[in-house]
């Protein structure tokens, strides 16, 4: 909806988990206040609100992104998926489940990041984009395997402050795997 | 923060006749840097225009084989478009080396160009910052300046341009497209981001107003032997120290065609004509690339805590040329 140009405020509609959400916003608010303090989806955390520490992170039309530094307004008309809609009903996203089988956090404030950054990131992995540690991004030479340092260098928007990497890379490997082994 | 209007732009000529040429409204992009510079009180506008959803988010071969990429593309879709991984690797690996994801997935092109230095000074709402509140000093100069400037820079200002994406596109001759509300107009890269001088707050040669539409590369043969070399105080997700983006033609030992931009060591991608100059035509070893980059960086007047930059350029240019050179040997 186009608010008059002097308003500070707007009726929108939010999409998130597949559910429609009408709410007026002041357009400070950020996707991350609306969730956590307007819509009670309090799965996604705020870590430091700079969009630094990857504790925040949705889908927005299926890809990752922090909720911190988008805009509710400008989220209007998108697709947000948050931690709360990433399992298939009562059964477990994949990667939700290999965090669980291998211990991939240890307080769990970062862990729903985690999570969501894991899911986008491996579609995107399997969508053939290279990253920074890719050796030859040319697309003749083919996707990198995920290797750990490839999932490193692909997680390293979301951090940990017990230091649980070993896990969470362990835990991303094997979502990643059973991905692959359902693609196949 | 400040409280703001919010307009959604649907079309190009919207867009700019929203934003009206008003100095108090700014084009919103994917907000990675504006929105986060909001919240910091850095950045007050009173109105946003959105440019989220413009036509502007497709990368295209152009006649001549060069590149037009749109500038809503998203840092992601940029990084990950086969012809831009396959005629330009070395911008492919420069976008990949900067933020997140995350962040990568949010920005776009057009605000990549537009993203404000990471000075902390220029960051902190209760310091002086000439390129904040001109005229205000700047206590970089005697303060904090392990990461600056060491070359264009002033007494006035000694800040970075913190874009990796740029640096590439500086090397490769990239055209800025825009759009005012007199009509369309064209700036290279190279004269995109105005001299420091005494005015560290003029940052582009932008017309007041203008909406950035897209960015052309013009057919780089030499950019299909490329990279980009990022140096930072970790391995990942941080702003660079130094950076190098190059790209070179070697045939029989000679440097046939030779291409240089340098990143994180002046307030704009630093285009190392010099050292093109003097590289090309002659051997291509590391004692050419060495005094290529000594006299490119002879300009350098670095402060107390940078001066390790020009040595860490010096070493940048030779390592990632000798390895170009013996990619092209084999």
């Amino acid at each position: 909806m186009a608010p008059a140009p002097s308003s500070t405020s707007s009726a929108i509609t939010l999409t998130i988990n597949g559910e429609k959400y009408p709410l007026s916003v002041d357009h400070r608010t950020t996707l991350l206040d609306a969730l956590r303090e307007r819509l009670d989806l309090t799965g996604t955390k705020k870590g430091c609100d700079q969009g630094q520490c990857g504790a925040c992170t949705v889908l927005v039309d299926g890809r990752r992104a922090v909720a911190c530094l988008q805009l509710a307004v400008a989220a209007e008309g998108r697709e947000i998926t948050t931690i709360e809609g990433v399992a298939d009903g009562e059964r477990l996203h994949p990667v939700q489940q290999a965090f669980l089988d291998l211990d991939g956090f240890q307080c769990g404030y970062c862990t729903p990041g985690q999570i969501c950054s894991a899911v986008a990131m491996i579609e995107e992995h399997a969508a053939g984009w290279p990253s920074a540690v890719t050796d030859d991004v040319r697309p003749e030479a083919g996707p990198p395997p995920l290797t750990a340092e490839e999932i490193r260098e692909r997680m390293s928007g979301n951090l940990c402050r017990c230091g649980a990497y070993v896990s969470i890379v362990q835990a991303v490997a094997q979502a990643a795997a059973v991905d692959e082994e359902a693609a196949a | 923060m400040r409280d703001f209007g919010y307009q959604r732009a649907h079309d190009v000529s919207g867009a700019v006749a929203l934003l009206g040429a008003d100095p108090d409204a700014r084009f919103l992009g994917g907000g990675t840097n504006l929105v986060d510079l909001m919240k910091t009180g850095v950045e007050r506008p009173a109105r946003l225009v959105d440019v989220r959803e413009l036509p502007l988010d497709r990368i295209e071969v152009t006649e001549e084989g060069g590149l037009r990429i749109g500038a809503t593309v998203t840092n992601s879709d940029l990084a990950a478009h086969p012809e831009v991984r396959r005629r330009y690797p070395a911008l492919t690996q420069a976008v990949l080396a900067g933020a997140s994801g995350q962040l990568r997935n949010m920005a776009t092109v057009g605000g990549n160009l537009l993203q404000r230095t990471r000075c902390g000074y220029f960051a902190d709402v209760t310091k002086p910052c000439n390129k904040r509140v001109p005229g205000s000093g700047c206590p970089a100069v005697e303060g904090e300046h392990r990461n600056h400037a060491v070359l264009g820079a002033s007494e006035h200002c000694v800040a970075t341009h913190p874009s990796d994406m740029a640096v590439a596109l500086t090397a490769f001759d990239a055209v800025v497209s825009y759009e005012t509300a007199d009509g369309p107009g064209e700036l290279p890269l190279t004269e995109f981001y105005l001299p420091v001088g005494d005015t560290p707050h003029l940052e582009t040669a932008l017309p007041a107003g203008a909406l950035i539409t897209g960015v052309t590369l013009p057919p780089a043969p030499v950019a299909a032997h490329s990279r980009y070399r990022k140096v930072r105080e970790r391995a990942s997700y941080a702003f660079a120290i130094g950076s190098l983006a190059a790209a070179m033609d070697v045939r029989d030992g000679v440097v046939r065609d030779v291409r240089l931009a340098l990143g994180a060591v002046a307030s704009r991608p630093w285009r190392a004509r010099e050292a093109e100059r003097l590289l090309t035509g002659g051997p291509a070893d590391a004692e050419a690339f060495a005094a290529a980059a000594d006299a490119e960086l002879a300009a350098a007047r670095p402060l107390p805590d940078n001066r390790y930059k020009v040595t860490l350029m010096r070493n940048l240019v030779v390592a990632v040329l000798t390895e170009l050179a013996e990619e092209a040997a084999r």
